[in-house]
């Protein structure tokens, strides 16, 4: 029992960092960037709903769409002004300026809402009835958990269809393959990559809610840690691959639950970071990755 | 191309304004001796504060004559432990208005830094309180953690600067320094208390233990009550551990616990981590008693905290923010007024922290001639000299060990309809 509740436990886990690792590993895919600010995008969009269900009393839902509404145009904004005069930029250039961002939302935060830790309340279940009793007693699984998973899945085959089927997902597909090529066929780069932007500081939002809500507690900090594991499951998955991203998140949270269940509460990081180690020497491009060998 | 380069330098001066409006925020209210990067109306500068103080009558005729101390405080008020400097910092700054409205024979002159929590900066913000105080006699109060209260003690050490931390826990902090006294309990001494309190109270039969293995004060006490528990023939049933206080998924170490059966777990751990270990023992209906140190002060004053998850809890704190007394209630009516939320232990170390040096330097004779390095001497000798006592929030009496420990009585309070009952 204690086995299944321990995958229970790494698939909760693990569906939260894959659904920050979507939004990475669809910025990434498009744009080629690592935009290590997403991770502070899920934190503003936390505080978002936090003050939009706590102080202005308005119900779930419209917190959750308020913090995809602001991170949304946040994402645009952060792209406009930090990353757009970096176009043509070497990558490392682009990579510390989103260092930077990432520092900016941490300070903001802590200037506009405070340093204290703020509890959110979960957008669904209550105190009392938060879980889903599987066996009575012995084997639950949290409301937030099976959202999460839906959610997952969700965005997941949305992306999918969205970046094979529409005229702008595939104007995002020319875009990641080159761009140049792209903007003589008549595509606008610009304006692509930021709607990709809008769509993964959007997803970032949708994040944030699930992951205060799984975890409730709120803090400038908040998005950091968290940004950084989903970042390692895109990479475990294969950056750039949307169906990798989920595969990726979960199975990170399940080694890292069963990690810390059966080795060692202190090795499971340990155990974590050598798994994805392995992956990466048998499959360099990931688990779902498409390995692009590079023309010299 | 000329938009391009536009767009850089509009982008480079919104990350530059961005850095400045930082630091701006925090000189600007270090030089007010308020470091709340939101508050900054609430303390007026401190250096006219001084010689007139703010609320009450004008200065007396003895003001002209009294000793100005400097004290540099240092803290993280910025980073993830931003919450725990600025509370130090508050709790100091609401003592300092009041010492300096007493007009009493010393005053005392009050400046914050930021560590972030890092030792290394640590360092760099004692250097510059050093320039801040050029001539002038300065004591050093902190850092608010330990890490950082190490390596400046170090320092303190070889400079001679009196140094008082009001939180800084680890027995580390003063080992080998003469100068670095604590206002708070060491983390083996919390430990210690714990499982005699545990013994004499009669409760849990088999005892799990949760703690941060990568902070040394969760360490520090989980591993004192540890050997304490054995000698005293209490039965530890589960020990499992987390390595930061970032860790968001709690399930695994209560699982261990739950499965070893254990009836009591003890939490050495700050309140951040152990909320989240409360909401998640809940779900899955585990409810043993959870037991906590010092660090757990503060959580029920979370924003948004569902206090129902704490019914029960007990835990160990030297103030109680509902408490009765005069200067209780008054130290919490003017830290809610200011900052709007309710103070904590940090806070009253800090506020302690204050009247200690306060006091101490009213009972020196001759403090007005004295530099640095023969205040820290003088401070030393009264603080070792066995007859020196404060009354603060924190405890009556309290006294200093000759290795800088305070001897105070430790407090345990038990969550109770959302407020804590002293038992």
């Amino acid at each position: 029992m204690s086995f299944l509740n321990n995958v229970i436990t790494g698939i909760s886990l693990g569906s939260i960092y894959a659904i920050i690792a979507l939004g990475y590993t669809m910025v990434y895919g498009i744009a080629k960037m690592l935009n290590f600010a997403h991770g502070d995008v899920i934190m503003v969009g936390g505080y978002v709903c936090f003050l939009a269900m706590g102080s202005a009393g308005l119900p779930p839902a419209a917190g959750v769409l308020l913090a995809v509404a602001v991170c949304t145009v946040l994402g645009i904004v952060i792209e406009r002004l930090a990353y757009k005069p970096l176009r043509a930029a070497p990558s490392l250039a682009v990579l510390i300026t989103a260092i930077g961002v990432s520092y900016f939302l941490q300070n903001s935060a802590q200037i506009l809402w405070g340093a204290d830790t703020k509890i959110f309340t979960p957008i669904v279940g209550t105190a009392g009835d938060s879980s889903l009793e599987l066996i009575p007693g012995q084997l639950s699984i949290s409301y937030v958990a099976i959202l999460s998973v839906v959610c997952c899945v969700a965005v997941m085959v949305a992306l999918t269809l969205f970046t094979s089927q529409t005229k702008l997902g595939k104007a995002m597909r020319a875009c990641s393959e080159d761009k140049g090529a792209a903007q003589l066929m008549g595509i606008d780069v610009n304006a692509t990559i930021s709607m990709t932007f809008a769509i993964g500081s959007a997803l970032a939002a949708i994040a944030g809610v699930l992951m205060c809500s799984a975890y409730p507690i709120l803090s400038p900090t908040t998005g950091s840690l968290p940004g950084i594991r989903a970042f390692t499951a895109a990479v475990f998955g294969g950056i750039g691959s949307v169906p990798g991203a989920l595969l990726g998140g979960i199975l990170l949270g399940v080694i890292e639950t069963f990690a810390k269940a059966y080795i060692s509460t202190d090795l499971s990081d340990a155990v974590v970071f050598a798994v994805l180690i392995v992956v990466l020497l048998v499959r360099p491009a990931g688990l779902l990755g498409k390995y692009v060998p590079e023309k010299v | 191309m000329k938009m391009k380069k536009l767009l850089a330098l509009v982008m480079a001066g919104a990350l530059c304004l961005g850095l400045l409006a930082a630091c701006g925020g925090d000189s600007g209210s270090n030089n007010s001796g308020s470091p709340s990067p939101s508050e900054s109306n609430s303390a007026a500068p401190s250096e006219s504060s001084s010689p007139a103080p703010s609320d009450s009558t004008p200065p007396a005729e003895n003001s002209g004559d009294a000793v100005t101390i400097k004290v540099g405080g240092i803290g993280p008020i910025t980073g993830d432990l931003a919450q725990y400097g600025t509370a130090t910092a508050w709790g100091a700054q609401i003592a300092v208005d009041e010492i300096n409205a007493l007009n009493g024979p010393v005053k005392l002159d009050y400046r914050f830094e930021d560590d972030t929590g890092v030792a290394d900066t640590a360092v760099a913000a004692y250097n510059q309180l050093k320039d801040w105080a050029k001539d002038d006699a300065l004591v050093i109060y902190g850092c608010t953690t330990t890490g950082p209260c190490v390596a400046v003690a170090s320092e303190t050490y070889a400079d001679r600067y009196f140094q008082l931390t009001p939180s800084a826990s680890s027995p580390d902090v003063t080992a080998d320094k003469d100068n670095a006294f604590q206002m708070c309990f060491t983390d083996p001494g919390q430990g210690v208390a714990a499982a005699e309190y545990l013994k004499s109270a009669g409760l849990g039969t088999k005892i799990g233990v949760i703690y941060n293995n990568g902070d040394a004060y969760s360490t520090g006490i989980a591993d004192a009550f540890t050997a304490k528990a054995k000698e005293l023939g209490l039965d530890v049933v589960a020990t499992s551990t987390f390595p930061d206080d970032k860790t968001t998924d709690y399930t695994v170490q209560l699982n261990a616990c739950k499965d070893a059966g254990a009836d009591l777990v003890f939490l050495p751990i700050y309140y951040t981590p152990a909320s989240l270990i409360l909401a998640q023992a809940k779900q899955m209906g585990y409810a043993p008693t959870f037991f906590g140190g010092d660090g757990m002060d503060g959580m029920l004053d979370m924003e948004g905290f569902d206090k129902s998850l704490a019914e029960g809890l007990l835990l160990m704190t030297p103030f109680n923010a509902a408490g009765t007394d005069d200067r209780t209630k008054s130290f919490v009516e003017k830290y809610q007024a200011d900052h709007g939320i309710l103070p904590n232990q940090f806070a009253a170390d800090g506020y302690d922290c204050m009247y200690a040096i306060y006091e101490a330097c009213c009972q020196i004779d001759g403090v007005a001639d004295m530099d640095s390095a023969a205040l820290c001497d003088a401070l030393i000798a009264l603080f070792t000299g066995g007859s020196f006592s404060v009354d603060g929030l924190t405890g009556t009496s309290m006294k200093w060990l000759e290795s800088g420990e305070v001897s105070k009585a430790p407090v345990v309070v038990k969550v109770v309809d959302g407020v804590y009952v002293t038992q």
